[in-house]
């Protein structure tokens, strides 16, 4: 019995792979293949390689599929076992192709536990979780263990919060489980809000029954009979993944009442967000499901003690609740034998930015930044040089190269100023203005931002005032000082953790590339040449043969001159959308950008 | 709760473990910057700058922390203080600095703090600012949104959710772009905003202001003048014109509270059509004349009429003491029982009724005990409209878990709030409650010790109801039999719980048998006797309660001694020095009738309005065009006093000292505010130099005080009552003696009848005696708006509340506005066997099909023209609420 898994996470089905799947079904069929399935998967996690199909038991990994590929690979893969070396993944620097994708690097040097199952079975037919040992850590703690031993367990594998906060997760189970209430709750918090995350979303449409498992172990352990999924409304794909993986838990009584006759009911609500990054936040998060406008309110009371509606509740990350069948089937030991000291077990990734292998990972807590990015995520795309990594969304930092070497877990990561965060990684080019990134991340605190509390419902937009004029020429000498006395206002004085954390793109960027800003505020000079008041576009007239390309694609006739003759851009009507630079043919490579230089004015 | 000792910024301080850290520092003196704290309402810590260090944890807010045994906070430190510099010099970056000329200016917090934190010039001027424009919202009459002074504390929309309970307003937006507005982002004025200005008194910048603001010069406390609620309000002043009102937040009965029209209804005080002069009626017209001659004529014609061609009208506006002397002038002047006055229209069958069952016929409870309810049934009672912070106490018992069931022919604003809304036929309120209680019964769920010990004729009153079987109950009232049920239970288990009522259960023909079904079911399950329970009946007029208290009622004394009682006369005359009539007077219906037989030939009217506020209001106006000789006492030249033959102007609530007694019995003070308008007197200075003309004794009073002296010597129930006793929060009666206390709820271990006991009353369901039929189909019946009280003569005066609510809308069903072609906002016919008037129609489904619904605010469309007179025959009320009417389309 062979098996093709067609991966269909949001990714991958953007590209496509839906017809993929179709037209593989329809070719077998028609030549009546037998012992051949044809499944959907989740994200396999190569996303720069999608559409993916994993052939089954062989194992063989083909990349970039398209729906031209599939007659290929049922002629000569499927019915003449001659496998399609083309759509096999190549080393960037050899040119070798690896037919396994365990052999691939990549995925060879990741620890996969939470996406164990990513990629390798139907995230749509809780049988073949099943198949996987799913639901069998739950068979094990409500019928082989008491809810004080579950929780034990999960304290002594040392789990901490994925979601960002590293809290223990034993302990945050433990509060809730002492606290008095007549009713309580789980919540489990799939706002996933980060820009450039998407670790959340993937596992929820990969392997949705994961999360639900480990919530009935979670609800048995703490005394929760009911459970809440806070989804952001724009997963269409996971919400639907999820429906069917609740629907198909409950019909097989793994959700509801008494479960498998251990005497604990426990059902879930799916409920959708509405567009908004601070409702990630847990109070805000219970204000969004109370009905009421999602705004987060300070703490004491924690939500352990009064929550949702006011009773104990707990929320928990998807990834923290991924973890927790595995820690019950393979015990607390085998888990934090993972990992550092402080930091046990795995982690998880999204890869994203100016690198090669963009995708979904995990690795053991500890492995550093150089391995991460270069060992697993190949290096910088188009052979440019490494600028910065950026993680942990818009409450992180960024981290220069000198800091390649720091081990990737809670307390490095905060020693160094930045955050692991709840796993988002962007790696910057040498072509990024540190500037400019944070500028963009205030840009998205500010729009965000509930407008609450004055520290950060002020303090981000005078931020993201500073840095847009300092990035358009018009920043001040004292701009720098007055940007760390801000940050330190609004770190101290901001109600939650979204204004708490919103300087911090812009501290851990000046902490690094002071010189940065203050070119663009002395020489009112864009190092990087990326914002665009401060460059120009300039053809060089010794390169430029006329070949007209860049007049025919300027979008605003900017460019004058005629074919063969010299062209200039006028820089009054130029826009600064690159296309000029884009299309200017390479052996030519006319088209240069340059700094406007301004001299910058004493006064404003 | 404890006794708690803590460090201060190292001083050690005392306080209890129920407070916060913010609120004991501020007790003792200790000043925390704070934007967002309100005593009223519930702390958020939002604004940030209460921030403190606490020993061993991390900076709190110390709005939000409750102090602790040992707990050591320092107010300031440098992370902390600079925060709160940065905090404040954004937000006077992103502020109007218009400061000199804005209404706040002098209470204004953001000045206040930037003062007390040194914010100098520089802090502000090298941030970047970046100005909202938002246009202003100036479309309520009363006050202004400036949405780019406000610095989103807050404190507005918790009012509007915490005190007032409606929820108006609320966030919208994100991050800068952050304001606060209504659902749809609409105009104030489209929303469901009340204007009851709660959010305004309270906002800290110039965001919410009066408009038109004026600070005055000197400040008077009193009662309000609209409704029963009787809210402390302050009159500001300056020179002889009221200019403001704030609410008295040190009144015990609204803490502060107004509603639109105790805080914004005012100006009508100083309205240039103030009477200011006695008119007489020459040749046809009313001409000014002087109180010389007015006051001779009237003694000079009085003195002509046999007592019994004679009756006075009093007025459940005036003070308790201007009732008194009114009825001592009708009873030892004229000689006459034909005193009476609006009660009669509204609230008879209570006092009619709860007699009986209880002993005496007054609001049960108090007020201040609705938030500790655990259930409430409001049946006939547009509480939001008519008695808007009493509906306010009720929307806090619910946010305090209390269930609610509203019983009403149309759907109310309140059904909002409600677990349970039952939307019975007009008239049909016997069968309904005695449905409930036979539920109530035959599901064991009624209080059987208390039946036994503290109630009698129970028996009786459990065979009444074999005849209210819940088919027939559903068949009657067109309530589903299940929701019957449904209610019932849960009036019966959540103990305490009070009834509520108003019109739509006493102006019936049978009135006095709803009122009975209240009492009931009150009886049944053990609500009377304790706190936060009862029959509460709710009083329309500022001093409704008083009026009856104090005896303007044709068959009773003040202190409801009966007229007929031997003892009782006897004590009056001794008292009052002269023989009485021993005989019943007449009704105010009656009244009518008579003058219409001509056996009545002289009305004294005082503060009343009877041409547009009495059932078949033609047979009203026929009276007037034929009686003898008629005098009207009043602030304004209203419709009934253009019938008059001497005009009398009186003193409004703002011009006297006096007292007003509140629907929970508590008789609170008047204060004088400024002089009598004109030449108008108090209408107890009227009274008194009238009966000096007419050659009586007993009227030598020169102070509103000396008369309250002589009525607790006359009314055992006020005996306790003098100035100084109800300086502070007023006294509830009975209060018997000078130590008592006044009394909170009635009827504690023992009730008033004979027995001691309540009596439980078997009840027959009857029929309204007008119903709808092939010539009339419709039924009509009336109801209040929050904004123009009852004929409108002082709410009309105000220009903002014209605004808000600008002309009569007959509400009539989609269904039935359809089937008659009949388009919204239509000019319509709408006729009675007794009136016809054309009027706008308002199409909705507030209204269920076959019911239409009028105000009698709007003179141009006098609905009490249509209604019918016919009475209760205990209580004399008439049937205002039920009556047949057939609107059409004006063809032209």
């Amino acid at each position: 019995m062979r098996t093709l898994f067609v991966c269909q996470g949001t990714g991958c089905v953007s590209s496509k792979s839906p017809e993929i799947q179709v037209a593989l079904e329809k070719l077998i069929e028609e030549a009546n293949l037998e012992d051949i399935k044809v499944k959907l998967t989740g994200c396999h996690g190569f996303c720069q390689q999608g559409p993916i199909i994993i052939i089954e038991p062989e194992g063989i990994f083909y990349g970039l599929v398209g729906v031209d590929d599939v007659a290929e690979i049922v002629e000569s893969h499927l019915i003449n076992g001659k496998q399609v070396e083309r759509l096999f993944y190549k080393e960037p620097v050899t040119g070798k192709a690896i037919p396994k994708y365990e052999d691939i690097p990549f995925y060879s040097k990741q620890e996969r536990i939470v996406l164990k199952n990513c990629g390798t079975i139907n995230s749509e037919d809780i049988e073949d979780y099943i198949e996987v040992d799913g639901y069998k850590a739950m068979e094990k703690a409500l019928e082989d263990m008491i809810p004080d031993e579950v929780i034990e367990e999960v304290k002594a594998s040392g789990l901490r919060g994925r979601g960002g906060a590293g809290f223990p997760t034993g302990l945050k189970w433990q509060f809730c489980r002492d606290a008095k209430g007549d009713q309580k709750y789980l919540i489990c918090n799939a706002d996933e809000g980060d820009p450039g995350a998407f670790m959340d979303r993937s596992i929820l449409e990969a392997t949705p029954h994961s999360v639900i498992e480990g919530m009935v172990i979670a609800g048995y352990a703490f005394g929760a009979t009911k459970g809440y999924i806070y989804v952001r409304a724009e997963y269409p794909l996971a919400i639907k993944r999820l429906k069917i993986a609740i629907d198909q838990a409950r019909e097989r009584g793994y959700l509801g009442e008494n479960i498998l006759d251990s005497g604990h009911d426990f059902d879930l609500i799916l409920f959708e967000g509405a567009g908004a990054f601070v409702c990630g936040e847990e109070t805000a998060l219970m204000a969004s499901i109370e009905g009421k406008r999602g705004m987060p309110r300070p703490r004491p009371p924690y939500p352990a003690v009064s929550g949702l509606f006011g009773k104990p509740t707990t929320i928990n990350n998807v990834k923290s609740l991924s973890l927790i069948s595995p820690i019950i089937l393979k015990g607390a030991e085998w888990f934090a034998s993972i990992g550092t000291e402080k930091s046990k077990g795995t982690a998880v990734f999204a890869l994203t930015g100016n690198i090669s292998n963009s995708g979904l990972i995990e690795v053991p807590m500890g492995t550093t930044l150089r391995e991460i990015i270069y060992g697993i995520g190949g290096g910088i795309l188009d052979g440019k040089q490494f600028k910065a990594v950026q993680s942990g969304g818009p409450s992180g930092g960024c981290l220069p190269a000198s800091h390649l070497d720091t081990p990737v877990d809670y307390e490095n990561m905060a020693a160094v100023g930045s955050i692991m965060g709840s796993g988002g990684m962007v790696v910057m080019d040498e072509d990024t203005c540190m500037v400019d990134v944070a500028r963009y991340f205030l840009d998205f605190t500010q729009k965000e931002s509930c407008g609450e509390c004055g520290p950060c419902r002020l303090g981000t937009k005078q931020m993201l005032d500073i840095l847009t004029d300092i990035t358009e020429g018009k920043g001040k000498p004292t701009d720098i000082d007055l940007l760390l006395e801000l940050s330190d206002a609004i770190k101290t004085g901001s109600l939650c953790a979204l204004g708490q954390t919103a300087p911090n793109p812009v501290l851990t960027t000046i902490r690094y590339f002071r010189e940065e800003y203050e070119a663009h505020i002395k020489e009112g000079r864009c190092p990087a040449l990326v914002c665009k008041e401060l460059i120009d576009y300039k053809i060089d007239a010794e390169k430029c043969v006329g070949c007209h390309l860049c007049f025919n694609n300027c979008p605003v006739d900017a460019i004058t001159g005629d074919v063969r003759g010299p062209h200039v851009i006028e820089m009054e009507k130029c826009i600064k959308c690159g296309m000029c630079l884009e299309v200017c043919p390479e052996n030519f490579s006319a088209v240069d950008k340059i700094s406007k230089g301004i001299e910058q004015e004493a006064a404003q | 709760m404890s006794v708690v000792k803590f460090i201060l910024d190292g001083m050690e301080l005392s306080s209890t473990s129920d407070q916060t850290i913010l609120e004991a520092a501020l007790k003792n003196g200790v000043y925390i910057p704070n934007l967002c704290h309100h005593p009223d309402l519930k702390p958020v810590g939002v604004c940030r700058l209460c921030l403190v260090e606490v020993e061993g944890r991390r900076p709190v807010v110390s709005c939000m922390t409750h102090v602790q045994e040992g707990m050591v906070v320092t107010t300031e430190s440098k992370p902390i203080t600079s925060m709160r510099k940065m905090t404040m010099s954004l937000l006077l970056a992103n502020h109007e600095g218009d400061c000199l000329t804005c209404a706040k200016e002098g209470k204004c917090k953001l000045r206040e703090l930037s003062s007390y934190m040194g914010i100098e010039d520089e802090d502000i001027n090298r941030l970047r600012s970046s100005p909202r424009n938002i246009a202003k919202d100036e479309s309520n009459p009363f006050f202004t949104i400036d949405m780019n002074k406000c610095i989103l504390c807050g404190i507005c929309v918790r009012t509007c959710a915490e005190i007032q309970g409606d929820s108006a307003i609320d966030y919208g937006f994100r991050g800068f772009d952050t304001v606060i507005s209504t659902l749809g982002n609409k105009d104030i004025i489209d929303s469901i905003c009340v204007s009851c200005g709660e959010c305004v008194t309270r906002c800290p910048t110039g965001a919410l202001s009066v408009n038109n603001y004026t600070p005055p010069a000197r400040e008077v406390r009193t009662t309000c003048t609209y409704c029963g609620v009787g809210c402390g309000v302050i009159l500001g002043v300056r020179g002889d014109t009221i200019v403001n009102v704030e609410g008295d937040r040190s009144n015990v009965v609204n803490r502060g509270h107004l509603c639109v029209k105790g805080r914004f209804g005012f100006s009508f005080v100083n309205h240039p059509e103030r009477l200011k002069k006695p008119l007489i009626k020459k040749n046809g017209k009313l001409v000014e004349s002087t109180w010389d001659e007015a006051l001779d004529l009237i003694a000079g014609k009085l003195g002509n009429y046999e007592s019994h061609e004679m009756a006075v009208l009093s007025s459940a506006k005036i003070t308790n003491e201007e009732n008194y002397v009114v009825q001592k002038f009708a009873r030892t002047v004229l000689g006459t029982n034909n005193v009476d006055h609006c009660a009669r229209l509204c609230h008879a069958p209570t006092v009619a009724g709860l007699a009986q069952s209880f002993g005496s016929g007054a609001m049960t409870n108090s007020i201040n005990e609705i938030p500790d309810a655990a259930c409430m049934f409001a049946i006939g009672t547009n509480t939001t409209s008519a008695h808007p912070v009493i509906a306010a106490r009720m929307k806090e018992a619910i946010r305090n878990g209390a269930k609610l069931i509203v019983a009403n022919p149309k759907e109310i604003e309140l059904c909002k709030f409600a677990n349970m809304f039952l939307q019975h036929k007009p008239g049909t309120d016997v069968p309904l409650m005695m449905g409930m209680a036979r539920v109530i019964i035959d599901e064991r769920l009624h209080d059987e010790s208390f039946i036994k010990e503290g109630t009698e004729n129970y028996e009786a009153f459990r065979k009444s109801l074999d005849n209210y079987a819940l088919d027939f109950v559903e068949k009657i009232t067109g309530v589903p039999a299940n929701k019957i049920k449904k209610a019932a239970r849960l009036y019966a288990k959540n103990k305490p719980g009070g009834i509520f009522y108003a019109m739509g259960i006493t102006q019936h023909t049978h009135g006095t048998e709803n009122v009975l079904a209240t009492s009931n079911l009150a009886l049944l399950t053990g609500n009377i006797g304790i706190a936060s329970a009862g029959v509460n009946p709710l009083r329309g007029q500022n001093n409704v309660q008083g009026a009856c208290d104090l005896g303007a009622l044709p068959n009773v004394y003040p202190g409801y001694q009966k007229v007929t009682d031997l003892d009782a006369k006897k004590k009056f005359e001794i008292a009052w020095n002269c023989s009485l009539d021993g005989e019943n007077g007449l009704t105010h219906v009656e009244i009518f009738d008579a003058i219409g037989k001509g056996n009545v030939k002289a009305l004294y009217q005082v503060g009343e309005n009877p041409v547009l506020s009495e059932a078949d209001a033609n047979h009203v106006k026929e009276a007037l065009e034929n009686i003898d000789f008629y005098v009207v006492q009043d602030i304004f030249l209203n419709e009934s006093a253009r019938y008059a033959d001497v005009v009398l102007p009186a003193a409004s609530f703002a011009e006297k000292d006096g007292t007003f007694t509140n629907t929970e019995r508590r008789v609170q003070r008047v204060r004088k505010v400024i002089q009598p308008i004109g030449e108008s007197k108090s209408d107890w200075w009227i009274m008194c130099e009238l009966a000096k003309r007419m050659g009586a004794s007993g009227f030598e009073f020169s102070s509103s005080s000396g008369i309250m002296d002589e009525i607790t010597k006359v009314t055992p129930s006020y005996a306790g009552i003098t100035y100084d006793r109800i300086e502070e929060n007023g006294l509830q009666w009975p209060c018997t003696t000078l130590d008592h206390k006044g009394t909170e709820y009635l009827h504690s271990g023992e009730f008033k009848t004979p027995t001691g006991k309540g009596r439980f009353m078997p009840l027959e369901y009857r029929e309204s005696d007008e119903l709808p039929d092939e010539e009339y189909p419709l039924l009509l019946t009336t109801d209040r708006s929050l904004y123009h009280y009852h004929t409108s003569t002082m709410t009309r005066k105000v220009a903002g509340l014209n605004v808000l609510h600008e002309e009569e809308l007959m509400m009539i069903n989609p269904s039935d506005a359809s089937k008659l072609e009949i388009e919204d906002r239509e000019i319509v016919e709408i006729v009675s066997r007794r009136g016809r008037t054309r009027v706008k129609a308002k199409v909705t489904d507030i209204c269920p099909p076959g019911l239409v619904s009028m105000t009698f605010h709007f003179f141009e469309s006098p609905a009490n023209e249509l209604t019918n007179a016919a009475l209760d025959p205990l209580a004399k009320i008439p049937e205002t609420k039920v009556c047949a009417v057939k609107v059409s389309k004006i063809v032209k």
